[in-house]
């Protein structure tokens, strides 16, 4: 199967552009198939959020309460990651809990691309929310405050520094643990899936096994999306939580 | 020496096996989260919800490890 280098199981993460655009200022602009099912993602929550709440009803249809299920979930999250002060934040952790959520569904459809397996994407993502929530922690804290959280209280002075350095580098790599957390994550389901999907003509009769696996595996995919998305928001909330928290 | 380069294209395959091994620990660490949170639950059955938040968010931090390896085995096969 390595051998074989037209449907290899890691093809399916190749990205190629679909509508090329010229390049600005040496950047290349072309609508790749990960950014058509980025947009898709986008256009499926939105279209989505519009209908089930375009008539406010007071007791919710079937659509209103996924839409006011998926909120209050949300909510939650922040509320008990991120204080009451948190909910400043609450629409951007939201858009970005849907963002998460819906373009790992559609990563689930055959024949479709997951943008979120692509770590250039989530590592964007995780980038974004470490560098707001750092510039969020120097304004709320000032600069002494926020260097004072890498040493706890009460260490002994010679401890202090390789402290400091410890902590320093646990604060730094967790854009790169959000990004890689999720990337991996997808992009190991869908191999996985690939692999055992490989198995199943080679087997004739017995290929009903590895069909049996796959369904069970694609059920499991859906929970693992569902459950990267919550993880994605809940860290960022925890994250978003120590910045803006008054009293350490 | 004239298999110099067929030896370092059969290492790059022992060397994602032996990363595979990675896996061991993630699968240590998930069963002792769990166990724990079972064993938390029997205790205190009241705590549940609270410990099935921290089980899941542990599992996620063991499982990312083991993942590390996955992502490590990719790079070595296709770098």
């Amino acid at each position: 199967m390595a051998g074989n280098a037209q449907h290899g199981p890691l093809d399916q993460f190749a990205v190629s552009p679909i509508i090329q655009l010229p390049n600005v200022f040496g950047i290349d602009t072309s609508i790749t198939n990960s950014a058509l099912f980025m947009l898709l993602g986008v256009l499926v929550t939105i279209l989505l959020f519009v209908f089930a709440t375009r008539r406010g009803t007071t007791i919710p249809g079937r659509m209103q309460s996924l839409a006011e299920v998926t909120y209050q979930f949300v909510h939650g999250i922040v509320e008990e990651n991120a204080g009451r002060a948190g909910l400043k934040y609450f629409p951007f952790v939201f858009s970005l809990f849907l963002f998460v959520l819906f373009v790992n569904f559609i990563g689930m459809v055959p024949k479709s691309f997951a943008p979120t397996s692509q770590i250039i994407v989530t590592l964007g993502m995780g980038a974004f929310v470490f560098l707001c929530i750092t510039i969020i922690a120097l304004i709320k804290q000032g600069p002494v405050g926020f260097f004072k959280h890498f040493v706890p209280p009460g260490l002994p002075l010679w401890i202090a520094p390789i402290m400091f350095l410890i902590e320093m580098v646990s604060y730094l790599s967790r854009p790169f643990s959000l990004g890689i957390r999720l990337a991996a994550n997808m992009m190991a389901g869908h191999t996985l899936i690939h692999v055992i999907a490989a198995f199943v003509a080679p087997l004739a009769l017995f290929g009903i096994l590895p069909i049996a696996f796959l369904v069970f595996m694609t059920g499991f995919e859906f929970f693992v999306a569902i459950l990267q998305a919550y993880v994605f928001t809940m860290l960022c909330c925890m994250y978003l939580g120590e910045a803006i928290e008054e009293h350490h | 020496m004239e298999n110099a380069v067929a030896d370092i294209a059969s290492m790059k395959f022992i060397g994602a096996g032996l990363v595979s091994l990675g896996m061991l620990g993630a699968a240590i660490g998930a069963g002792i989260i769990f166990g724990n949170a079972a064993q938390g639950v029997a205790r205190n059955p009241s705590a549940e919800g609270q410990i099935r938040k921290i089980a899941i968010l542990g599992a996620v931090f063991a499982e990312f490890m083991g993942l590390l390896s996955f992502v490590l085995g990719i790079m070595i096969l296709q770098g």
